[in-house]
């Protein structure tokens, strides 16, 4: 995990060298973003090889956003096979690798939607590990533009006001044993450090959510270790299986360093 | 004034508003700064208005998107939002300069966007008090500069203008005398933008709410939809004969022209809440939400599902 996040720092400096000095890669050809992934693939995972995700694990994104600061995704992960983990890749932005999920023992790893931030035209790619080690990929292409300059909210201090706030609800009917999706909604600004204010002339410091704990009576549902391209007010719908009664336990580090947790009765009263 | 002149100019105006309809997107970019004279509509007496273009920023149309004018009393005058860009803004001081000797004393700078206000810069020569909401330095400071860049990506380099910081700021409410002739100036809670101002023309019963007022043109939510909603109540109390819509045609009747956003807006409130409750996704609701309104208004799909994501955003913390 240290040389992953080593790495991402690094992608970080690299494009937003690249970030300041014109418009976006907007024209970028076909053959640059082939490049671009080439680059990130050997970085993020070295000397491993990339299967085509065919029939295990599709991504779905709207093909231009509505809103660049707030793009939903889907991740579909029904082919059969037991996944450990999937990973997010957003080409173009200037942290590159937006989320890791690790799943536990309690996860239903078949679906998984999450909004992020895109910053301009790019591929993006979701890479599901399977528990044999092996790596699918699947990718989308999407427009959108500035979610990663673009305000985080219409007041900065407003949107720390209510930091660490969650909210948890479940889609369709509840089954003991059966899987279920669950929703969770975070209240964190996901600051980027990239908000400059023109009057100083100094950035919004960067305060960001780098990992959320899910569990379910003590047992794993995911690890999240994830970055600036995480909405803000990030919101998560995962699958997880639960028994008749229990307690979900989220708990969400940032780094600032400062922790939030919140434990949810499943199904609540 | 000649009419002739007027009207070939407007002919021009839509001429080019369709030759960019249907050419190709990457037009040539012109390297001067051309200011021509408006057509422009005299809604009230000595209120003048230009018509903006129901389009996006296009090379063409300079950002000339924003219905804007101005206003002349007995000893000076007041723009009312100084245009979509520097070359917008620049046109505006000519169209004024033909109709009147008077001095510009105020650039009134409805809101945040700089559909509405890139054209300021156009105006610093007359020293004017640039008036604004006094939470639109705070937004510009946020986002003067992505907007600049953004604009110039769309209209070339040096095309878009400086931003203009405002000089006179209002709180809660101002007025502002040209002679005879008072505005009396609102600063809104959250609504369209988080810093929204409203102009009333006394002499006249003319309100000019910018874009607090969106008519046939789909409104764009950008602050606070339940906010809006309560703004726009709030100025459907306001004893006026007309409003001048920030985009639509330049004037309607007041309070009844502002029925079909009030409608539209509280169509996205209603079905936005429906979807939270039932447990749709933002990208299902982005779908469903409000598409009966959609044969109503212009570039509906250009603008609706950034609006349901927006009003979607807000509402999922309420419930």
């Amino acid at each position: 995990m240290g040389s992953v996040r080593y790495l991402l720092l690094a992608a970080l400096v690299v494009s937003m060298a690249q970030f300041c000095v014109g418009p976006a890669y907007a024209d970028d050809d076909e053959a640059a973003r082939a490049d671009r992934w080439k680059d990130l693939q050997q970085a993020i995972f070295p000397g491993r090889p990339l299967k085509d995700g065919g029939g295990l694990i599709r991504l779905d994104a709207p093909p231009r956003a509505l809103d660049a600061a707030l793009v939903p995704i889907t991740i579909d992960m029904t082919g059969g096979k037991r996944v450990k983990g999937v990973y997010v890749v957003i080409d173009g932005n200037p942290s590159p690798l937006a989320a890791h999920f690790t799943f536990g023992p309690k996860a239903d790893p078949s679906s998984l939607k999450m909004r992020v931030r895109v910053d301009q035209y790019t591929n993006m790619h979701a890479i599901a590990e399977t528990q044999d080690g092996q790596l699918f990929v699947a990718t989308k292409f999407v427009k959108a533009a500035g979610g990663c300059s673009a305000p985080a909210g219409a007041d900065d201090d407003a949107a720390l006001e209510d930091i660490g706030r969650m909210k948890l609800h479940l889609i369709g009917d509840f089954a003991a044993g059966k899987s279920e999706q669950a929703v969770l909604m975070v209240r964190h600004p996901n600051f980027n450090g990239m908000q400059m204010n023109q009057i100083t002339r100094y950035y919004t410091p960067p305060r960001f959510i780098r990992t959320i704990d899910a569990t379910y009576e003590g047992g794993s549902i995911f690890h999240l270790d994830s970055d600036i391209s995480l909405s803000t007010d990030p919101v998560i719908t995962f699958g997880f299986v639960p028994q008749a009664k229990g307690q979900m336990k989220i708990i969400v580090r940032d780094s600032k360093d400062a922790t939030f947790d919140h434990s949810f009765a499943v199904p609540g009263v | 004034m000649a009419d002739g002149l007027l009207m070939t100019r407007r002919r021009a105006l839509l001429s080019g508003a369709c030759a960019c309809l249907c050419s190709v997107r990457a037009l040539p970019q012109r390297t001067q700064s051309a200011a021509r004279v408006f057509a422009m509509e005299e809604v009230a007496a000595g209120i003048h208005v230009r018509r903006g273009l129901d389009e996006d920023a296009t090379t063409r149309n300079e950002d000339g998107i924003a219905n804007i004018g101005f206003i002349v009393g007995r000893d000076c005058v007041a723009v009312i939002d100084p245009g979509g860009s520097l070359n917008d803004g620049q046109s505006l001081r000519a169209t004024i300069r033909q109709a009147t000797r008077l001095p510009i004393r105020y650039v009134v700078m409805s809101h945040v966007h700089p559909d509405h206000i890139f054209g300021a810069a156009a105006f610093e020569e007359d020293k004017p008090q640039f008036v604004g909401h006094a939470r639109l330095p705070r937004a510009l400071a946020l986002r003067g500069e992505y907007y600049r860049k953004r604009l110039e990506e769309v209209l070339g380099k040096e095309r878009a203008g400086p931003v203009v910081t405002p000089t006179m700021l209002v709180q809660d409410h101002a007025e502002v005398d040209l002679g005879g002739r008072v505005l009396a100036l609102t600063a809104h809670g959250i609504a369209h933008t988080d810093c929204d101002l409203s102009v009333i023309d006394r002499a006249t019963g003319t309100l000019l709410p910018a874009d607090l007022l969106f008519v046939r043109r789909v409104p764009a939510l950008d602050g606070s939809l339940k906010g809006w909603l309560k703004q726009l109540g709030a100025l459907q109390a306001v004893r006026a004969r007309r409003a001048v819509p920030g985009h639509g045609p330049t004037s309607v009747d007041w309070p009844t022209g502002g029925q079909d956003l009030e409608r539209y807006l509280s169509t996205v409130l209603r079905e936005t809440k429906a979807a939270i409750t039932k447990g749709m996704d933002l990208d299902a609701a982005v779908q469903t939400v409000a598409q009966g309104e959609r044969s109503r208004w212009k570039l509906f799909d250009d603008y609706n599902g950034h609006n349901v994501t927006q009003a979607f955003k807000e509402l999922e913390w309420d419930q």
